[in-house]
């Protein structure tokens, strides 16, 4: 017997009983973050406090530019929202010694976290990066958005707002 | 294991994580993305582009992920009707790639996946199973896979399984088996109660060993009749130490005979050390790496090449560039048979505020990366047959693979104004990375960027890079113009243009333009491009696949939820 695979998809699905629009909540992968410690990315989200959580990779231009842009306005968007910014690197085992040295080099105050072979990635839905989420004090992504362009911090500050009101 | 099998097992697992009350919420989430690349194939000879008989190429992704509590099940649906030009050609029809079922205890202490997963031991030198979907790249491992975190900062992984090779509508595995098993340990969280956490050193030590079984036979070479080993071991130990603003790290790898097409069916061992060492503090930072790698290639099958069945990751030395002409051109990619290298790198942010850093600062760096091949001595006789070479040295070795020099000053010089500069000098072996078919020997190039980006409006910008590559090799200079125009959140509109004009062939001065608009909602993303593709070399990580030139639209789609 041979099974449809489309129907075999649908029965997926179906047999999954669950909402896809239900609320999504982080999944737990565990990473290590830039002292060495290992970080359960369940546990990201703060309590009260929106996250947001950006895929980048150092050989990535407009995942630098992102990043770059919000650290300007980073302390502002602190004081504002109490939002914390974690970025995650999807960079592997050529470039993953680059992380440190860039990061503290370009003076991002955000956790960074290191997800070489993208595990926590692929259990986020990433295809491309940049990649953000916007996660709320109760751990749900409540936003999301694929690529950067310049400009788009507006967008993200407009969501902030929106978020803890 | 066929699909009904596999729907069962899911099946009973779901029910076992549903009866066992496992999970805090018994409400399950379905997340899952989609990507589509649709190409159209026009005939134009001057550039040498290929139009397959279908005409145009479609490839096409969706994931799924069904999650609840520490349950989740998985599966990729892929299309290549027929693949687009570039991917392996032999990926055909519809079908499942990819499915898995996992179950993670929430405490961490429990992790097991049946099915497809990818994995990665320490550096990835001895073992990395992973998906680079944009180069065709997926050796994901298709068995059992279990993770026990039995104490505080200790972490050991077990797996059974055989590699992704192919896909014809369905998963197609390679015929050997993998077997590892690692073992990570975190020193400072294991020794939590002596007040390990509070140390300003933090040690990781790790140790894996990766065996692959695949049937025997014999080879003849000469009058030799040699056995093909059936079961190769491999291994590797490492350590990595980080104190305040300084790390370290060290592994070293070794495989036993192991006679494959990479090495010439030679009985010799393998091995490999790599080495790392970084400073940094806020503004700076500097990194060191050294690495020698000998008759490391590692895959599931003795008989494939290049990009079929690898059990381990060699990455390049050099940096991953992204400006199209030094990314595309002669980007480096690891000899596999052997290479000593070395690379250093230095970040420096000169603070805002001062006279040469100016009113936002100006950020620089510079790295430089060398690699060459092994220090070795032919053997003669039998001994050659058998063993190919021995090695004189851990140095260098006479032939010059690459040298890749680069320097970038980037600055923002008012709220509407930003630019950044790239130099780039190289010396190339086409030899040693076969990127070109029209020069074979060494190409020096100087590559010279520029990218400015002006804030028109709130919420617009314009983004463009002047790119030259002068050499007097291979296929001549190179110029490339880009114009990119942004209203943020929503809508892209790209132009590009690659002249080749200074090639030795007058005929082959071909402007290369290509034109591109796009819309992003969210998590949406759709693009549309029309015109000439240039052939060349496009790279992930260290892994390179090349790209025939072609004429025509392209259409991209991608989304997640």
């Amino acid at each position: 017997m041979k099974l449809n695979p489309l129907f075999t998809l649908l029965a997926l699905i179906f047999w999954a009983n669950a909402t896809p629009c239900a609320a999504q909540s982080l999944p737990a992968v565990q990473l290590k973050n830039l002292a060495g410690e290992t970080i359960s990315t369940g546990d990201l989200a703060v309590e009260g406090h929106p996250t947001l959580i950006c895929f980048w990779a150092t050989w990535c231009s407009p995942c630098k530019r992102e990043l770059n842009n919000y650290a300007e306005l980073y302390d502002d968007w602190k004081d504002e929202t109490g939002v914390n910014i974690v970025a995650v690197s999807i960079d592997d085992q050529r470039s993953i010694r680059r992380v440190a040295p860039y990061v503290n080099s370009v003076l991002w105050d955000y956790d960074v976290l290191l997800d070489p072979n993208k595990d926590f990635a692929r259990a986020m839905q990433v295809v491309n990066v940049p990649h953000t989420f916007l996660v709320s004090g109760e751990g749900e992504i409540v936003w999301q958005h694929n690529n950067y362009s310049d400009g788009d911090e507006e967008e993200v500050y407009e969501q902030l707002l929106n978020l803890i009101e | 294991m066929n699909r009904i099998q596999f729907f069962t097992i899911l099946g009973l697992v779901s029910a076992y994580s549903a009866s066992a009350q496992l999970t805090e919420s018994n409400e399950g989430t379905v997340t899952g993305n989609v990507q589509m690349l649709w190409q159209s194939y026009s005939e134009d000879p001057v550039i040498g582009a290929i139009v397959p008989p279908e005409k145009t190429g479609f490839n096409a992704y969706g994931n799924l992920i069904y999650t609840q509590g520490g349950f989740s099940a998985g599966m990729r649906y892929e299309s290549y009707l027929s693949a687009v030009l570039g991917f392996p050609g032999r990926f055909k029809g519809s079908g499942i790639g990819y499915r898995y079922a996992r179950y993670a205890d929430p405490t961490g202490k429990v992790d097991f996946t049946i099915g497809n997963f990818y994995e990665q031991f320490g550096s990835g030198i001895v073992l990395r199973s992973y998906e680079e979907r944009a180069l065709g790249i997926d050796n994901a491992l298709d068995g059992i896979r279990l993770i026990l975190r039995p104490t505080n900062g200790l972490e050991i992984k077990a797996l059974y399984g055989k590699q992704r090779l192919d896909f014809d509508s369905r998963l197609i595995n390679g015929p050997g088996t993998v077997r590892a098993v690692d073992g990570a340990l975190d020193v400072n969280a294991f020794l939590e109660s002596k007040g390990g956490l509070d140390w300003k050193t933090k040690i990781t030590l790790g140790a894996n060993f990766v065996s692959k079984f695949q049937s025997g036979g014999t080879i003849t070479k000469d009058t030799l009749i040699l056995t093909l080993p059936e079961n190769i071991g491999a291994w590797s130990y490492r350590l990595d130490a980080l104190r305040g603003g300084w790390s370290a790290g060290i592994e070293y790898a070794g495989k036993i005979n192991d006679p494959n097409a990479d090495n010439g069916y030679t009985y010799r061992d393998g091995q490999a050390i790599l080495l790392n060492l970084g400073y940094t503090q806020r503004g700076l930072g500097v990194s060191f790496s050294a690495k020698t790698v000998d008759n490391m290639s590692f895959r599931s099958d003795r008989d494939v090449l290049l990009f079929d069945l690898p059990i381990n990751y060699i990455p390049a030395i050099t940096q991953q560039h992204t400006y199209n002409l030094a990314a595309t051109l002669y980007p480096y990619a690891t000899v596999i048979s052997g290479e000593s290298s070395a690379s250093a790198e230095i970040f420096y942010s000169i603070p805002k505020g001062t006279k040469l850093g100016g009113k936002y600062g100006t950020k620089l760096s510079a790295n430089f990366a060398a690699a060459n091949d092994l220090d070795t001595t032919q053997l003669s006789g039998v001994d050659g047959l058998v063993y190919g070479y021995e090695r004189n040295s851990w140095g260098f070795g006479p032939t010059k693979f690459v040298r890749d020099f680069n320097v970038q000053i980037s600055r923002k010089e008012s709220k509407n104004f930003k630019w950044k500069y790239t130099f780039y000098n190289l010396e190339f072996n086409t030899l040693a990375t076969p990127v070109t078919t029209t020069f074979k020997g060494i190409v020096y190039a100087d590559i010279h960027v520029l990218e400015t980006q002006v804030k028109t409006r709130k919420r617009e910008s314009l983004r463009t890079e002047f790119q030259a590559l002068l050499t007097e090799q291979d296929k001549g200079d190179w110029a490339t113009v880009l114009a990119e125009y942004t209203w943020s959140p929503h809508w892209f509109a790209s132009i590009l243009d690659q002249y080749n004009f200074g090639n030795p062939d007058p005929a082959a001065r071909v402007h290369y333009l290509y034109g591109a608009v796009g819309r992003i909602d969210g998590p949406h993303r759709l693009s549309i491009g029309y015109g000439k593709r240039r052939e060349g070399i496009f790279c992930i990580g260290g892994v390179c696949r090349a790209v025939p030139a072609s004429n025509g639209f392209e259409i991209n789609f991608s989304s997640s939820f």
